[in-house]
């Protein structure tokens, strides 16, 4: 099965060693991996900040670029979201289009949901031990309706012990440019997540959307938790932890 | 009311800071949330009841004038005087028309969000009506010099049992109390004689019924039909044009998803039809009955890519739910309606540009569309004012070049990748041992409250070229 990776502009930034990961259990499950190495955004911050023309160019410049694999796998929620979701509600005044767009959705997937639904993985091709809560995120969760696939694919791992934080649906603040715009509602809200996260007692958070990391990770170290890890689930997964350094 | 959404960013702070009110925001999110969760699982197909009443309501809104004509012609039949007004200002001018014509002197009114739209209680004061806010919350923000109300079916939710029961202590000039049961009884005790000796009793209407005539109301504390039936001569129910179901059916669909949404609730304590004055023979209800349709802005979204928000039914559930209403409560959004709900409907009244914030002020995680009974894609309505304000310039310019840049980056390979690979390791040498990231000059928004995590090595792409093949 021929898989084209969607790396988003986060991962492949701020933390590479997601993507890496994403291509490990894919293959693991016996798939080719491609990489178009023209890709760039999906669109979202334009999208998000009502510059739905600029959106609209990347959309047709992801459809160039991918319309030709069989599937589209992206290790975030998100970018997931706007490909499945809101791509087609770009172009639905131009029906030509809008059957290749439509058509592509159809064949793009969040990574988890992909693994799980499409691939029916069965094995993980690391090893990863330890207590972990599991974060919601939001475009994931409510646009692609993935819940239940990280979970399961957590399962496959004996060593990985899932403890439930409270609403682990609850948004976490990110909200894109929001948490630049209104940096302190934000801050309360990733607040309230995080004592949630502690609440749990799991020592590390996992989930599937690089802003939802990267503001959670950041707000827990500058109120100087230090040790509670924010980890991707395809990490967890591939079992491509690095030792927690003292 | 005047609108005070421009202040929303120095609002926010006060409110952030306020750890009285955090503490009153965090109970109420627990409690409704819960609340609704549980009663909607109640309905054997809620879902079904839900796609049923939005069809419904869509019903509706789509022969507007000709359902609202047909209210007309029924309520007159059942001697219903029925007023437009295009204005909430023209409303509030009606209403005190309408008490002068009767020698009104004593107004009690029952809650209603169009009043407040009305600024009406202002306006019967300036015409010297004295006017008495019955349900309790109301009645507890009228004492407190006409604070306006912070949630549309809690008004008075940001506020504590103990900072009532001082307040209750101050103007009543009775001891303090602290047991709820008390406190209210203590209310009434202070309303009864209001309710005996008022002229005219004004009331909200959460729906009106075209093929009847009739006003739809949903209370919990019976103060309605002490406003409206039991004494007053005249009643006046006034209430926005959208409101209009065709038919007892439809009311009955939406009667369903309601209270259950706003309370969660079953049914609400109380809920009233009200058909026309009282008629020969009848025991009860008004000499006179008036209702007051208020256009004020609602015309202006029949047809219009915003006409989905007009099947609001004022539940509630959208800021019970939203992650920023939790946190900043109903004052910060600056006019009558807060919430995903109040962020949509206060710049498409009142004007794109007085509510520059609200649109943005959302984290569109997308729960507030998820929990509204009438399915209103606020998060894409959220989206479509902002779209409306980057086109007519009304954003700063900093933020405009930015995404002018991410634009022309980001449909240029050959300039993206070299780009990236650079902010990686510019990012990586600011981050150092740590891999944190404490000052971002661009956005300090950010990183006044958090660290930014920097990259954990070269980009993907640049590891993806090297992998041996």
């Amino acid at each position: 099965m021929r898989v084209a990776l969607f790396i988003t502009c986060l991962v492949d930034v701020m933390r590479p060693e997601i993507a890496e990961s994403s291509v490990k259990l894919l293959e693991s499950a016996g798939c080719t991996v491609e990489v178009p190495m023209s890709q760039t955004c999906c669109g979202q911050p334009g999208f998000n900040s009502g510059d739905t023309a600029t959106a609209r160019d990347l959309a047709r410049k992801f459809l160039a670029e991918f319309e030709h694999f069989e599937y589209v796998v992206t290790p975030s929620g998100s970018c997931g979201g706007m490909i499945r979701h809101h791509y087609p509600r770009l172009f639905a005044d131009d029906p030509d289009l809008l059957n290749r767009i439509d058509a592509l959705a159809a064949r793009t997937w969040e990574l988890t949901a992909f693994l799980h639904d499409v691939l029916k993985l069965r094995a993980l091709p690391g090893r990863f031990c330890g207590e972990v809560t599991y974060h919601d995120s939001c475009s994931g969760l409510r646009e692609l309706g993935v819940q239940a696939q990280p979970r399961a694919l957590l399962a496959l791992n004996p060593e990985i012990r899932l403890t439930e934080m409270k609403d682990a649906r609850a948004c976490c603040g990110f909200g894109g440019t929001f948490s630049v715009k209104y940096g302190n509602i934000s801050s309360a809200i990733v607040d309230e997540k995080i004592e949630r996260i502690h609440a749990s007692g799991a020592p590390c958070v996992v989930l599937g959307d690089l802003g939802c990391m990267l503001n959670i990770e950041g707000r827990l170290r500058r109120t100087g938790d230090t040790t509670t890890r924010v980890l991707h689930v395809a990490q967890v997964l591939a079992g491509d932890v690095p030792a927690q350094e003292a | 009311m005047q609108v005070q959404s421009m202040h929303f960013k120095a609002r926010s702070g006060q409110k952030l800071a306020d750890v009285r009110l955090q503490q009153n925001l965090k109970i109420l999110s627990q409690r409704w949330t819960v609340g609704r969760t549980q009663a909607i699982a109640e309905l054997d197909d809620f879902e079904g009841t839900r796609d049923e009443a939005v069809a419904r309501r869509n019903r509706a809104l789509a022969n507007l004038d000709v359902w609202l004509e047909r209210f007309e012609q029924a309520a007159s039949a059942r001697g219903t005087k029925v007023l437009w007004a295009e204005t909430p200002e023209e409303a509030s001018r009606l209403v005190v028309e309408i008490a002068r014509r009767h020698g009104v002197r004593k107004v009690t009114k029952s809650k209603s969000m169009v009043s407040e739209e009305m600024a009406l209680n202002r306006h019967f004061e300036a015409a010297g009506v004295q006017v008495v806010e019955t349900d309790l919350g109301e009645y507890i923000l009228q004492i407190n010099d006409n604070e306006p109300p912070s949630h549309i079916v809690a008004p008075v939710v940001h506020k504590s049992k103990d900072e009532v029961s001082d307040l209750f202590a101050r103007v009543h000039q009775r001891p303090r109390l602290t047991d709820i049961p008390q406190m209210t009884r203590e209310a009434r005790e202070f309303l009864r004689p209001h309710f005996l000796s008022a002229d005219m009793g004004v009331s909200g209407g959460n729906f009106i019924i075209a093929e009847t005539g009739s006003v739809a109301v949903f209370t919990n504390e019976g103060n309605e039909g002490l406003c409206t039936v039991l004494p007053p001569k005249v009643h006046v129910a006034v209430t926005g044009i959208e409101k209009v179901l065709p038919t007892l059916e439809d009311l009955a669909t939406v009667a369903r998803l309601l209270p259950r949404s706003a309370t969660g609730q079953s049914i609400s304590n109380y809920f009233s039809i009200l058909t026309g004055p009282r008629a020969p023979g009848e025991q009860d209800g008004p000499e006179h009955m008036y209702v007051v349709l208020v256009d004020g802005g609602r015309t202006g979204l029949l047809g219009g890519e915003f006409q989905d928000m007009l099947r609001c039914i004022r539940c509630g559930a959208c800021m019970n739910h939203c992650p920023v209403y939790q946190k900043i409560g109903g004052h910060t959004y600056g006019w009558v309606y807060p919430g995903p709900m109040g962020s949509v409907l206060t710049p498409a009244y009142q004007g794109i540009e007085k509510a520059l914030d609200l649109p943005q002020a959302a984290t569109m995680c997308g729960e507030c569309h998820v929990v509204c009974p009438m399915k209103i894609p606020l998060p894409d309505l959220l989206r479509k004012l902002r779209e409306r304000q980057l086109d007519r310039g009304l954003r700063p310019w900093r933020e405009r070049a930015g995404l002018a840049l991410w634009g022309f980056a980001a449909h240029r390979p050959a300039l993206y990748r070299p780009l990236t690979r650079m902010a990686s390791r510019v990012l990586r040498w600011i981050g150092g041992d740590a891999g944190r990231i404490r000052s971002l000059p661009m956005s300090a928004g950010w990183s006044e409250f958090r660290d930014m995590p920097a990259p954990t090595g070269p980009t993907f792409k640049e590891r993806w070229a090297r992998r041996p093949r």
